[in-house]
């Protein structure tokens, strides 16, 4: 336990502990399988904003086309599912029996060559994280070893996503097009769509996810986090230290977008249908959102802000059905402009000094001592960089970049 | 967390509505007293509905945001009359409708939640709802496994049907064969120029104009062209039809790019004198956004038109306007959403109950004299019988009616000989 | 078919081009200002372009109830309106927002998403969810036909004509005014800058509420070929971005260059292929110019 609180730091170890008690007790306990299934949902959103807080808070590289890689995982996913709920019996009113209904509808007579492996889920695992990882190889190794960054990078990857959503929408007889892959039923015979299969599928996206957390967690520890930070921070002197940054860069954009990947294959479990809505620039950036919401340098945090975006959307647009956009609006503008470093950062700027004090008056818990040593260093890493200096109580009355 | 809320909020709420329809009962007087008598809930309601003595709960689900929500608020609006109407009529079967609304927020998943939300939590007892057909395929599968009932207001590609679903719009055929018949026999045309936005509901659209087209008619399809939805410039587009000079353009543009596609039709010179047009995707909803001036002397195919001349319309537009205003349009699919509530209705008295699968059983054949298109009946197969009517556009944004089917059309969502 | 005719054809072909161009470049000029000079990414341009629009439509039923007379002048002086509007609406959100965030140009994006959201609503809540038409003044519609069979749209040669002036003025304002010494002594070096006198704060506001102008009078433009509606002005956003990252941030010129490119190349291949592949094949060739020219087609040099 205290090695274990020692590589995690207490902040994370009591992050971590938090959103283990809320996800696997919590929610399990208090709500039902709608609601549960929802939550499912948005946690297969949360890898997404946990390889952003690694691209984005650690690697500097903002990318608004995450819904790119989710996309394309989601349709591995979706593809190996449609043709197993597509048997020739049910699909048997169609002109073509055996093959997806979208297909059937376009006029194709056979299953596309392409498809053909995705009859076999070993081969559907394999493309849902191969893919991802391979083309955000290739965009990520074309870019950084030229040294495109920042807003740069941004804007090109949101041209890739406009260009894969044209694409799947223009090509539906093989994509299902805007409509998407619908009705997906069962995997290996176990149907998806009980409430049992449910709550397991809820617990293995839950238990994914921690991995997820955990390995993240891990790369920040290691001298490779150490790098990515430094980079972000100096690019040029970790380049002149004689190590190649662009390769550092490609890395963890690919790590980001085999995250993704699994998300989308999550989604497409738990929702049961897959279609190119998140694969364009608006749900890009709302994962961009979520991220900042939960504060960008803390992985925890990103999970928290993905829960609380998600459900502020479901709930403000139950509840205020005219007014959702505004609220919305308001909790975009104001985490920027007031809490720059998310929820993570309103944890570590008001209730860990708070907790600090309170353990201070209580001699008797042992660890004091490297406690506080531990956690002023990740302070500092978290906000004491050039990068992004504001504190959060000061931040609205900084004027501009000239003060 | 937030369903603890929700169920507070849900009982408080009906708390308030069941004093409000105590109030209200000296008003609807002794036939709804007698009715719910004479329907006990035990009775009407075996499946754990949201349906009390006083009310019965059904669920709107519309895009209120995003840019669907220029083609919704009409569907939206048109629901909400037709439930006010049926309340001031005594409700169904004694019970007033209580309506909870969902945005869908033109987003296919939202659709997909807020209909798993409607159908599990708040077990309404119908959900009037969705338009695209993106946002139906996302939640047809929910209402299969949940068993809800779906009124879907929207005219579409068709190959589908539905226990759980009752189209009040036309499938593709009911509104695509008399129109190309009606041009081709009137208007001589032979040759034609398919254009369409990208998506399933104008590729089917197409496909089944093309084949009618080239194996009925024996015309030719000189062109057929596909745009992004959203697309905004079709300059390159209007060249290449000039280029193939077909007798009539059929076009299936919808959205933001309907306008940019008509004001740049008649920029260059293509109007009503000059060329043959059928559209079936502009409805009186539409011409608002494009202006009438933009279009006028163009045809559209639909089923319902505001300027129908008949007493049921004419009801029907008054109710509207003086409930949301003298400068509201009426379009297709707002007729066809307004009939949702009205079907609803006449099925569960028919069946006696509110359950889905008495209802279901019950709605082939019934029939609503009141419908401001005329008379439809629900077919077997859960869509309409119903008319097809030619329209001209006027530069007020109305349709003048050209011609219209001699009879009701039947519904075929799996036509032989076009797939 | 004639020879002629397809003369004709060519020659509308041409102007089809040449006018997606002018309509590239207008809704990416007031872009390019923002993002080019002052390095945030304003994801509410579409929703200022909105502003012009709704302008225009304002205008337009108000001159049809009580001065039906001035119909065909209207138009002009809404523009201007249009203009001002948008620029009252960009000084607000600067002084509101942007300015405290100057440091974080990353971060804009997330504010101005949600202004755009709030924006969005705010029209709907205003002017109702469906689309509205603005009546324009009968000349402006239509087309010229100079030749039997050659048809020049009328709207095509006003939004061409108004985008000239309007990049004709941002040159001149840019290299030949005092605000133009400012705001590029700003880009080049922002303490320096404000070391020697300049009022970088005041100079960023007049950039991003003039940016912001721009695309309300972009917005107003567009109603003769395009659609009025809360959701209207995210159709152009990303193309708007594209043009000016494909263009190279800090140079106006490339904004030019890259619309013209980006229209031809795009007007051309709708004309050969179907409208959804080209739209692939365009994006495809922006994003591999990108990649071998990732500081787009003109980038100042700047020593990095």
């Amino acid at each position: 336990m205290t090695k274990l609180r020692h590589w995690l730091g207490t902040s994370d170890l009591a992050g971590i502990a938090l959103l283990a008690l809320l996800v696997f007790v919590v929610m399990p306990l208090s709500t039902d399988i709608f609601r549960l299934n929802l939550i499912g949902k948005y946690l297969t959103y949360a890898f997404v904003a946990v390889g952003l807080v690694m691209l984005w808070g650690y690697g500097g590289i903002l990318s608004l086309g995450q819904g790119v890689f989710f996309g394309l995982g989601g349709y591995c996913m979706a593809m190996f599912l449609k043709l197993e709920a597509s048997d020739p019996i049910s699909t048997k009113i169609q002109s073509t029996p055996g093959i997806p209904d979208f297909m059937d509808w376009n006029q194709i007579t056979a299953l596309p060559t392409w498809w053909e492996p995705f009859r076999h889920l070993p081969f559907a695992i394999l493309a849902l994280l191969v893919i991802p990882t391979l083309l955000a190889f290739i965009v990520g190794f074309a870019m950084f070893k030229r040294r495109v960054g920042g807003v740069y990078f941004a804007i090109i990857t949101q041209a890739v996503a406009l260009i894969l959503t044209v694409l799947i929408i223009g090509q539906q007889g093989y994509t299902g097009g805007v409509n998407g892959m619908t009705d997906l039923k069962t995997m290996l015979g176990w149907d998806i769509r009980t409430d049992s299969a449910r709550y397991i599928l809820y617990f293995v996206n839950a238990i994914l996810l921690f991995a997820a957390i955990f390995a993240c967690r891990a790369i920040q520890k290691s001298k490779l986090g150490t790098l990515m930070l430094a980079m972000r921070d100096k690019e040029d002197r970790v380049r002149f230290s004689g190590y190649d940054v662009a390769n550092f860069k490609v890395f963890v954009f690919c790590l980001a977008a085999m995250l993704c990947g699994i998300g989308g294959a999550m989604f497409s479990l738990q929702v049961g249908f897959m279609s190119p809505s998140f694969v364009g620039i608006v749900p890009s950036i709302e994962m961009v959102i979520f991220a900042a919401v939960g504060g960008r340098m803390s992985l925890v945090g990103a999970v928290f802000g993905t829960l609380l975006v998600n459900f502020g959307k479901t709930y403000f647009s139950e509840s205020f059905p005219q007014l959702w956009l505004f609220l919305m609006a308001a909790l975009f503008i104001g985490v920027v402009m007031a809490f720059p470093n998310g929820l993570a950062g309103l944890f570590e700027d008001y209730v860990k000094p708070w907790l600090l004090r309170t353990r201070a008056k209580q001699p008797d818990v042992p660890p004091a001592e490297p406690v506080v040593e531990e956690t002023t260093r990740s302070v500092a890493s978290r906000t004491g960089d050039s990068v992004e200096p504001l504190p959060a109580p000061t931040a609205g009355r900084l004027g501009p970049a000239v003060a | 967390m937030s369903t603890n809320d929700d169920r507070k909020g849900l009982q408080s709420l009906s708390r308030r509505q069941f004093s409000m329809g105590l109030a209200a009962l000296p008003l609807i007087g002794m036939p709804g007293l007698s009715m719910a008598a004479k329907y006990p809930t035990a009775q009407v309601n075996t499946t754990k509905l949201a349906v009390t003595d006083t009310e019965v709960i059904v669920g709107q689900l519309h895009s209120a945001t995003g840019t669907m929500a220029i083609s919704e608020t009409g569907s939206i609006q048109a629901e909400r009359l037709a439930i006010e109407q049926i309340n001031a009529m005594g409700g169904v079967l004694g019970r007033q409708i209580k309506i909870i609304q969902e945005d869908g927020a033109s987003d296919w998943p939202t659709f997909a939640e807020k209909s798993k939300k409607l159908l599990v939590n708040d077990r309404v007892a119908a959900v009037f709802g969705c338009w695209t057909s993106a946002s139906r395929k996302a939640v047809l599968p929910i209402f299969e496994k949940e068993n809800g009932m779906l009124y879907y207001p929207t005219f579409y590609e068709g190959l589908e049907q539905s226990k759980n679903v009752i189209y009040t719009g036309q499938e593709a055929t009911q509104q695509i064969i008399y129109g190309l018949d009606w041009v081709a026999k009137e208007k001589k045309a032979k040759t034609f120029f398919l254009i369409g936005s990208d998506y399933i509901w104008p590729r089917t659209s197409n496909k089944i104009a093309r084949k009618h087209i080239e194996n009925f008619q024996k015309g030719k399809v000189v062109g057929e062209e596909y745009y992004p939805l959203g697309h905004t410039n079709f300059n390159s587009l209007i060249n290449k039809i000039k280029i193939a000079k077909p007798d009539c353009v059929y076009a299936i543009v919808v959205g933001g790019s309907n306008v940019a596609f008509y004001k740049q039709l008649k920029a260059a010179g293509i109007t009503a004198d000059k060329q043959l047009i059928l559209t079936i995707s502009v409805t009186e909803d539409e011409l608002l956004g494009i202006g009438g001036e933009n279009c006028n002397g163009f045809y559209a195919c639909m089923k319902y038109f505001q300027s129908l001349d008949n007493p049921n319309n004419k009801k029907f537009v008054e109710a509207f306007k003086a409930k949301y205003g003298a400068k509201e349009v009426i379009g297709d699919v707002t007729q066809a959403a307004y009939l949702g509530p009205w079907i609803w209705k006449a099925t569960v008295e028919k069946a006696g109950s509110f359950d889905i699968d008495k209802i279901a059983a019950a709605s082939a054949g019934i029939e609503l004299k009141t419908a401001p298109e005329g008379y439809v009946k629900v077919h077997e197969n859960h869509h309409l019988w119903s008319k097809a009517r030619i329209g001209q556009i006027q530069t007020d944004g109305q349709f003048k009616l050209i011609a219209e089917s001699p009879n009701l059309i039947e519904p075929n969502p799996f036509p032989k000989g076009y797939q | 078919m004639t020879a002629s005719e397809l003369w004709n054809i060519v020659l509308m072909q041409g102007f089809a081009g040449l006018s997606l161009f002018s309509v590239l470049l207008l809704m990416g000029l007031g872009l390019a200002i923002i993002f080019g000079q002052m390095g945030v990414i304003n994801m509410a341009h579409g929703e200022f372009m909105t502003i012009g629009a709704y302008t225009i439509f304002l205008i337009s039923s108000l001159v049809e109830t009580y001065a039906p007379g001035l119909m065909p002048y209207y138009f002009l002086i809404a523009i201007g309106v249009a203009f001002v509007l948008a620029f009252g609406a960009g000084w607000l959100a600067e002084w509101a927002l942007i300015r405290h965030l100057y440091k974080r140009p990353l971060d804009t994006l997330l504010a101005t998403w949600g202004l755009s959201l709030g924006m969005q609503q705010t029209f709907r809540s205003i002017f109702g969810a469906k689309e509205v038409s603005p009546t324009l003044p009968e000349w402006l519609m239509g087309s010229w036909s100079p030749a039997e069979g050659l048809d020049i749209p009328i709207n095509g040669m006003f939004v061409m004509a108004l985008t000239l002036l309007v990049t004709g003025g941002v040159f001149l304002m840019l290299y030949r005014s005092r605000w133009g010494l400012r705001v590029r002594a700003t880009v080049a070096n922002r303490t320096m800058a404000n070391a020697i006198g300049i009022n970088t704060r005041k100079t960023d506001r007049m950039t991003f509420a003039i940016g912001c102008g721009i695309a309300g009078v972009a917005g107003a433009a567009f109603t003769t070929i395009g659609s009025t509606g809360p959701t209207s002005g995210s159709l152009y956003i990303v193309d708007a971005f594209l043009v000016v990252t494909f263009g190279g941030a800090a140079s106006l010129f490339g904004t030019v260059a890259s619309a013209f490119g980006i229209a031809q190349a795009q007007s051309i291949t709708e004309f050969f292929l179907n409208g959804s592949m080209a739209k692939v094949i365009t994006l495809l060739a922006i994003v591999t110019i990108l990649m071998i020219r990732p500081q787009g087609l003109f980038a100042l040099k700047v020593r990095r």
